[in-house]
């Protein structure tokens, strides 16, 4: 279980977490949504360790984020960036097997290349592809090799950057597809941010709904439509009118 | 405008803002030195780093120095003949080359070819979230961009030094036979004979300071880059001024200490 609790994170003058309290039970797919610059990113930057928090604790199963073994705890964890952030030097199965040809968990390269293939098979897409370069490759092909690296070396725990952005209407529901079908096929606990409502439907057992900093509602996704609350009412039906300012 | 109106303020500014970079500059290197003893190591990335900032620089290193060689061999026996001192063209054309020239112009080579591309490709990778996908894989940055490329540029940028010596003698030789009338085996041996080990121990070690100021501003600047197409053209801006004048710096203060 991924516990927030009272986080707060400032940029400058800009308060951008202001006390943000969450919990992600294990094995369930929690799907943050919030206008830009609401702190979602962030959030997911702090629980990674890339951004450090000004206060407030996070907890992944009881224990504290920020002591013990680092490498450890990153190894729980899988990453989409939502660029890719795919090495533009490596081929795409070394992007893959990344883990698995360094460190703790390095491989003979045969069989990391083995395993990069087989990953990329999951995500759907052909062995051909495994020896070009992301540069050679489509937005959505990129998507899903960032999707094959993250699923790489079977994470506890998968986070996934606005998935869909820059993808056209199919391509984003092949990849919100491949994402529940993922997380439900590895029994992962999964952490997305996005903007886009068609994926929270096709991703989300829970929502959270970030703004300002702060958790304005979270529920299941079922109750989402009927929450009554006016921040959750106004984003999930793109509505220029209501609290959340439109110009921010 | 605010500099003319508030001098002191401007100036208090300034110095704080470099005793800010100086110190800033200073931890980074600190941690990066502080990785290369402690595994794990990246020997893969170590030896692309190799190929890119030693090999590849030949040509660059190689072409400066014949010129520069060959362009100093006639300037001191143009200046020379005004009071009759020709015949010193070997001697200053070696000492010329081994104590400042060569490092010096081989430093500046590589603070435009490799500091620059490190600097560049550091930031893009900052930019694209590379670097944090590489942290998110457990693997750390500074080992596996930094260390690698200091190693290398403390390894290779001597080894540059050492030929872009040879090399800008050698232009020197070709011009002062070839245009100028010097006997081959004279001009060699005044060569040889007037260099001595503290010339040549004293270039490779600059060379070496070089390297290292070289890569280190390419890695610091692209590290700290902002987001953005501009973040990464001021990192690329921002890492070859730092070097260069660095690396003058350094010049300066080790012939100091050398000479």
């Amino acid at each position: 279980m991924i516990e927030l609790d009272n986080l707060q994170k400032r940029f400058g003058e800009n308060r951008v977490l202001r006390g943000l309290t969450l919990n992600v039970e294990r094995g369930t797919s929690m799907v943050i949504i919030g206008g830009s610059g609401t702190g979602k990113s962030v959030a997911l930057k702090c629980i990674l360790g890339l951004v450090t928090p000004d206060s407030g604790t996070i907890k992944v199963d009881g224990q504290d984020a920020t002591t013990g073994d680092r490498d450890a705890f990153l190894a729980r964890f899988g990453m989409l960036f939502q660029g890719g952030a795919l090495f533009d030097s490596l081929p795409v199965w070394q992007n893959v097997a990344f883990r698995h040809l360094r460190g703790s968990l390095k491989k003979p390269q045969a069989e990391a290349r083995e395993l990069a293939i087989e990953k990329l098979r999951r995500v759907g897409l052909k062995p051909e592809t495994a020896d070009q370069l992301p540069a050679e490759l489509s937005g959505g092909m990129q998507k899903r090799v960032g999707l094959a690296r993250a699923i790489a070396a079977d994470p506890e725990i998968i986070f996934f950057d606005e998935p869909t952005t820059g993808l056209d209407p199919i391509m984003a529901g092949v990849i919100n597809d491949l994402i529940r079908e993922i997380v439900v096929e590895m029994g992962a606990t999964a952490m997305t941010i996005t903007h886009d409502m068609t994926s929270v439907r096709a991703i989300a057992d829970n929502v959270a709904m970030l703004h300002e900093g702060v958790i304005k509602w979270t529920g299941p996704v079922s109750q989402m439509d009927a929450s009554g609350d006016p921040y959750l009412d106004q984003f999930i039906h793109g509505r220029a009118e209501g609290p959340i300012a439109a110009v921010r | 405008m605010s500099a003319l109106l508030h001098p002191l303020a401007f100036i208090g500014a300034l110095v704080l803002g470099i005793c800010g970079t100086i110190g800033k500059v200073a931890i980074f290197m600190a941690r990066s030195f502080s990785h290369i003893l402690r595994p794990p190591f990246y020997p893969k990335e170590l030896g692309v780093a190799l190929l890119n900032i030693g090999w590849l620089s030949l040509p660059v290193v190689g072409l400066t120095a014949i010129f520069t060689g060959g362009a100093l061999a006639l300037q001191i026996y143009s200046g020379g003949s005004r009071f009759s001192a020709e015949a010193v063209v070997p001697q200053i054309v070696a000492i010329g080359m081994v104590r400042e020239l060569g490092p010096v112009l081989v430093g500046l080579m590589i603070a435009a070819r490799v500091t620059s591309s490190i600097a560049a490709e550091i930031a893009t990778m900052k930019v694209t979230e590379q670097i944090d996908a590489l942290v998110t894989l457990s693997t750390n940055p500074m080992k596996y961009l930094v260390v690698p490329r200091l190693l290398a540029a403390l390894i290779t940028v001597p080894m540059l030094v050492g030929i872009g010596d040879i090399i800008g003698i050698a232009g020197g030789y070709t011009v002062a036979v070839q245009n100028l009338g010097f006997n081959p085996a004279t001009y060699l041996k005044n060569t040889v004979n007037f260099l001595e080990p503290l010339d040549v121990i004293s270039s490779l070690v600059k060379g070496a300071a070089f390297g290292v100021i070289a890569a280190l501003m390419g890695c610091y600047y692209g590290m700290k880059s902002e987001r953005g197409a501009q973040g990464v053209g001021q990192a690329t801006k921002n890492s070859v001024e730092a070097a260069a004048i660095l690396i003058l710096a350094a010049n300066f203060v080790l012939t100091g200490m050398f000479f």
